[in-house]
């Protein structure tokens, strides 16, 4: 495993890059984004076996699709620390003549990224695909996606959730961020998912959970653990629990900050939470 | 005019079948997704030689839509395959994100598009499918006008790299292209030349028009019959040249008159060469049940309502 502290220097910075990002254009998702950091970073930086550069195919190495594609600044902050593109262009974000658009696509050109995603509930069935493409290509590097579990109103994810257990995708690990907030409130408020671990179980998949995925060792942890059960004929799901707008007390604990940006003194307050750590951007 | 002859009535949908037989045999890289109707799009034989190629994804299209997506990721190159009114309508926005803006490697196959599913009636009909997938930028529309150029698209498609929409029919129609004829996206198939009017059809209306051009040839009337199986991108040139030359034209789909092969005819003469123009398509319309004949009949889909038509526009100069 890399150096924990490097590990929680980049987490900090990526927290500072999320909040920079979203203020500089006043618009954007810093609350899912926050709560993802940990996850995100861990799986860059130590779970997902990636090769130097990047081309579409990913053949030979593992692919993550992120089917919530709102929370684009933690996936764009994390792509440019981990050598995908500048971090200088994180400035760029949501700006005119920007690869790095509101929600990410593959029409800019940005490293990194393999399928558009924003409207929600695709992410899924393209992770199937390209898990499936894997199996023909007999390489047997894993998919990993991510999905927010408001999202999981959606009904083709069902549809997927359905293909990959009756078909046996078992080189695909699909990762709920069960924050249990989305934009009107909380999901049990909006429409009650239930026991989502339990739903993915009965359609036939392995399920595990991160019980706190803020916790960056936990989420290596159970990520690890999510690597070990594939290929035993079940696809894997981890449910982890997140905070939304985890690392800045005043996001926590609401679904405000959804998509809200924060006001100048407000970042500067959320900063102060968060000291630099391996220079901003 | 020049002859052409019926080999035989066969359905389009056959010839996509064909072509993919051919392709699970010649291109290593082509996989076939079905959702839950691998009889009525002709697949059986595809299935039965590839089966680790075939993709049963059930009654789900958006979700075969998007693996279908996910599948190009890898180097693949998919067909998906459902009627087209769940092909295009039902998925448009599994085809707008995963794949044409994402820019997708994705050959949507639509069967049992336009009128003549006849007896199923208007929930499985569609006549909206071309304006929709012509809407998307970088998708590519074809619609074949018979067997053998069904299946010589769906091979040529599999040569090209991007989004296609490729657009077929169930009911058996007049087989007369060459077996051999080399199918050239976006490029205009000169069908009949003529003098006073240009007759620009697609699919099944392609054979009317000759129908009708042979009515019109009886009448003294010299109809240039041009055959559009890509509907974008579109054959400006040939369209321009011809229609610069006869001086009116008249468009033939079976497709609602919005959206379809027509407007796309309109606009290119609109801002190059402006002439009267008829348009044989539906009137803004859903369908209904009925054999395919009657159906084209009721909706004006024929050689005699070309023939009407031609008479009117020649008049319009």
């Amino acid at each position: 495993m890399a150096d924990l502290k490097y590990l929680n220097d980049l987490v900090v910075q990526v927290r500072r890059d999320i909040l920079r990002m979203v203020h500089n254009v006043n618009s954007g998702h810093p609350g899912g984004s926050l709560g993802c950091t940990e996850f995100m970073v861990a799986l860059y930086s130590e779970i997902m076996e990636r090769k130097e550069g990047f081309d579409m195919d990913g053949i030979n190495e593992d692919l993550f699709f992120l089917s919530n594609g709102h929370i684009s600044p933690v996936f764009y902050s994390v792509l440019a620390r981990c050598g995908y593109f500048p971090v200088e262009e994180l400035g760029t974000f949501r700006l005119i003549d920007s690869r790095l658009q509101g929600h990410p696509t593959t029409h800019e050109g940005l490293p990194g990224v393999r399928v558009a995603s924003g409207s929600l509930g695709q992410g899924m069935s393209v992770a199937i695909g390209a898990a499936l493409a894997k199996k023909l290509n007999n390489d047997t590097h894993l998919v990993f996606s991510l999905h927010g579990d408001g999202e999981l109103q959606e009904g083709q994810n069902w549809e997927a959730i359905m293909y990959a257990g009756a078909k046996g995708v078992d080189n695909l690990i699909a990762t709920v961020d069960r924050n249990g907030q989305q934009i009107d409130g909380s999901t049990k408020e909006v429409l009650c998912l239930g026991d989502v671990g339990e739903k993915f179980r009965v359609f036939g998949w392995d399920v595990l959970h991160i019980e706190n995925g803020n916790n960056l060792e936990q989420v290596i942890k159970g990520l690890n653990e999510a690597k070990s059960r594939t290929g035993k004929g079940k696809p894997v799901c981890v449910i982890m629990t997140t905070e939304m707008g985890n690392g800045v007390d005043y996001m926590m604990h609401t679904h405000a900050w959804h998509g809200k940006a924060p006001n100048d003194d407000q970042l500067e307050n959320a900063l102060a939470q968060n000291p630099e750590t391996l220079g901003d951007y | 005019m020049k002859t052409y002859t019926n080999t035989g009535n066969i359905d389009t949908r056959s010839g996509y079948g064909a072509g993919m037989t051919e392709l699970g045999r010649t291109n290593k890289n082509v996989v076939a997704l079905c959702a839950d109707l691998t009889g009525s799009l002709k697949l059986n034989e595809f299935e039965k030689e590839n089966p680790e190629r075939f993709f049963q994804i059930g009654i789900a299209e958006a979700n075969m839509m998007g693996i279908a997506a996910g599948m190009t990721i890898g180097g693949k190159i998919p067909f998906t395959g459902t009627f087209a009114n769940f092909s295009t309508g039902r998925v448009y926005d599994q085809i707008r994100q995963s794949i044409a803006y994402s820019g997708k490697n994705v050959k949507i196959c639509a069967s049992h598009a336009g009128l003549t599913l006849g007896e199923d009636g208007a929930t499985h009909q569609i006549l909206e499918d071309i304006g929709l997938m012509k809407m998307l930028p970088g998708m590519t529309v074809i619609n074949p006008c018979d067997f053998n150029q069904t299946k010589a698209a769906t091979i040529a498609i599999a040569e090209y790299i991007g989004p296609v929409y490729l657009r077929f029919g169930r009911p058996s129609v007049p087989n007369f292209t060459p077996a051999d004829q080399k199918f050239e996206i976006g490029k205009a198939i000169m069908l009949n030349e003529g003098t006073d009017v240009t007759i620009i059809a697609t699919g099944h209306l392609v054979w009317q028009a000759l129908e009708a051009a042979k009515t019109l040839e009886g009448k003294g009337i010299s109809a240039e019959v041009i055959n559009i199986h890509t509907i974008k991108p579109l054959d400006e040139e040939a369209i321009i040249k011809s229609v610069a030359k006869t001086g009116c034209v008249v468009t033939a789909e079976e497709h609602n008159y919005l959206g379809g092969l027509g407007e796309s005819v309109a606009r290119t003469l609109a801002i190059n060469t402006p002439a009267p123009q008829e348009f044989i398509a539906t009137q803004d319309t859903f369908g209904e049940s009925g054999t395919p004949a009657q159906l084209m009949d009721k909706y004006e889909l024929n050689a005699a309502a070309i023939v009407k038509a031609s008479e009117k526009v020649i008049k319009r100069k």
